[in-house]
């Protein structure tokens, strides 16, 4: 015990003498001379001119604010993670969506892609990107995460911030063809009842969607917050289904084939099924379930003066609509409900906040997401009571920020 | 006139169809309406991409594989990330483990997949690693016999083809559940 604690000393010293040799360099270098009342050197001084570079990027001061690759050495990279507690708003910006690939990024030239349509349907239909994108569009913000989205949290408190304990998980705007509108044109027969989605990447990445998935909210996109989507997100179409785990929204898509079974593919029998403790395994577990995520503050974060801080953070449901989140800083002994930030849209990030006066003392913050199904967000131990602990899957349980006597916070489970 | 062409007059008369409607229903009229876009997709076009196998084994080519066979090909392409038995590291265990208590979970293609008809379609649309769908059918049919063999799955004399192949029983057939019984938290 004494030994561990004198470890962590000798770990936060070694921190904050690093970040205290870097404030070192940089108040050297600016000096504060550019502080009131002075007249700061980039007022007294023309800018920058335009297209430089043509593709805008943020301040240099945001260097830090990157996609981050899982701290376990993988010869197969597998995913990167968003930094969550970065962001100040719902839509998750393009450069900052996280990655998972079965087989790399593919360079696909949209002049040679070709979707197909086929199977149990009256015409079967090869689509251009051209024809493709003639069909009548939409809008739709929709959040997209990683089934296995803090499953190291099954066991223990696994990462130190939002971005490393749930970065596989971002929202945007995506724009496409709504699938129910793409299979009218091929004619779905009456006996279909899965359709096969497959991807061009060098996995060939398959899954079986339900029908009535396809026809409810299903899409066809080629866009995302309002550009082409990038390669690592399916450059040229990625299929769409709002609220499924991330797999299925399979990228870089080739063909949709429907048929009368699900095709019982890799992907839906040996990865992302949920192992029980009978040893039985879950098939087909589509949906994300609420969720909800503190950001502000949160893990790596240090808290400032006692007094007013914002409790800011996000949540989610496959289910449909965000109904409340309920936030406590006493390890959930007492709730408090927070305030949605409009607009609350189904199966999106939604933002909440909540006005709290820190006394400076230690405490522990958690959130918990209500979604219009009534279905609750549960905890760690509800979550090992209904499925034992090597599910890995489906991590859903409410996350504790620690903040301890010097105001440093951490992930703890409580 | 020729079938595109009616088509796309099809297509003309349901979309003035929906202008008669009104402005005050835009989106229900789309829900009926065809567009005629998209193009007759050839069995030529379709024959490199069609991979898929089923369960019951629709969509498996002709050839055939023994175990002996597979050996080499295993040896040759898949030993170097799977290890030399199945044992894996650094990519996937392929052989042996258990999903059932009190084991500790370890899925293999043994011990948790459960139909031998994925194993085809995986292995050859995504495998080997550094070149995926470059082995022939003959050669899928060999790696996936030796892979089975290797769990005591089947034995050392079989041949594998599209008939025997969805006939191989996996231990861990009916080991899994559906449909989903979540919300089963509360």
């Amino acid at each position: 015990m004494k030994k561990t604690t004198s470890r962590r000393q000798f770990l936060a010293q070694a921190g904050a003498t690093a970040a205290g040799g870097l404030l070192a360099t940089q108040s050297a270098a600016a000096a504060g001379e550019n502080l009131p009342p002075n007249v700061p050197e980039w007022t007294r001084n023309q800018g920058r001119g335009f297209l430089s570079p043509p593709y805008g990027q943020p301040s240099p001061f945001e260097k830090n604010v990157v996609r981050v690759l899982p701290a376990a050495v993988n010869p197969f990279p597998t995913a990167t993670r968003t930094p969550l507690q970065s962001l100040k708003g719902t839509i998750t910006p393009n450069g900052l969506f996280f990655e998972r690939h079965h087989a790399g990024v593919p360079m696909i030239d949209p002049r040679e892609h070709r979707l197909m349509v086929h199977g149990l349907v009256d015409r079967p239909l090869s689509f251009t990107m051209e024809e493709l994108m003639r069909l009548p569009s939409a809008n739709h913000i929709h959040f997209i995460e990683c089934s296995g989205n803090a499953a190291a949290e099954w066991a223990r408190p696994a990462g130190k911030t939002a971005q490393e304990v749930h970065g596989l998980l971002s929202n945007a705007e995506w724009t496409g063809v709504m699938l129910s509108v793409l299979l009218r044109e091929a004619g779905v027969q009456p006996s279909a009842k899965w359709l096969l989605a497959e991807g061009a990447d060098a996995a060939s990445m398959t899954r079986s969607v339900p029908i009535e998935k396809a026809m409810e909210d299903a899409m066809v996109v080629y866009a995302q917050n309002g550009e082409m989507l990038r390669p690592e997100q399916g450059y040229p179409i990625r299929l769409l289904l709002p609220g499924y785990e991330g797999n299925m929204n399979i990228k870089w898509l080739r063909r949709l084939k429907l048929g009368t079974e699900p095709w019982h593919t890799r992907e839906e029998t040996s990865a992302y099924t949920d192992v029980m403790p009978d040893g039985k395994a879950r098939q087909f577990t589509f949906l994300m379930d609420a969720k909800s995520l503190i950001l502000s503050p949160s893990g790596g974060a240090k808290m400032g003066k006692q007094g007013f801080h914002e409790i800011y953070g996000v949540a989610w449901s496959g289910r449909g609509r965000i109904s409340a989140v309920e936030v406590s800083t006493d390890a959930g002994a007492t709730w408090k409900r927070a305030r949605l930030q409009e607009p609350v849209l189904s199966r999106a990030l939604t933002a909440f906040r909540l006005d709290w006066n820190w006394d400076g003392k230690p405490a522990i913050l958690q959130s918990r997401a209500i979604d219009e199904s009534g279905y609750v967000q549960p905890s760690l131990a509800q979550l090992l009571a209904a499925r034992g602990k090597d599910s890995f899957y489906h991590y859903n349980g409410i996350q504790s920020w620690n903040i301890d006597a010097r105001g440093e916070v951490t992930n703890v489970h409580a | 006139m020729s079938t595109l062409d009616l088509t796309k007059m099809a297509a003309l008369v349901l979309m003035l169809a929906g202008c008669a409607t009104g402005a005050g229903a835009p989106e229900a009229s789309q829900e009926k309406m065809r567009y005629g876009l998209g193009t007759p997709l050839t069995d030529r076009e379709l024959a490199g991409w069609n991979i898929d196998v089923a369960i019951d084994g629709k969509g498996l080519p002709p050839g055939r594989g023994s175990v002996a066979e597979g050996k080499v090909v295993y040896a040759a392409k898949c030993a170097a990330c799977h290890g030399a038995k199945g044992e894996g590291k650094p990519a996937n265990r392929l052989v042996g483990g258990a999903v059932k208590p009190p084991a500790p979970v370890v899925k293999t293609v043994g011990s948790f997949w459960p139909h031998a008809t994925t194993l085809y379609d995986y292995v050859y649309r995504a495998m080997p690693w550094d070149k995926p769908q470059s082995l022939s059918a003959n050669e899928v049919y060999a790696v996936s016999a030796y892979v089975l063999h290797l769990n005591g799955i089947v034995p050392e004399g079989a041949v594998l083809d599209a008939k025997t192949l969805p006939q191989v029983r996996m231990p861990n057939r009916d080991g899994f559940t559906a449909p989903d019984p979540r919300p089963d938290t509360h």
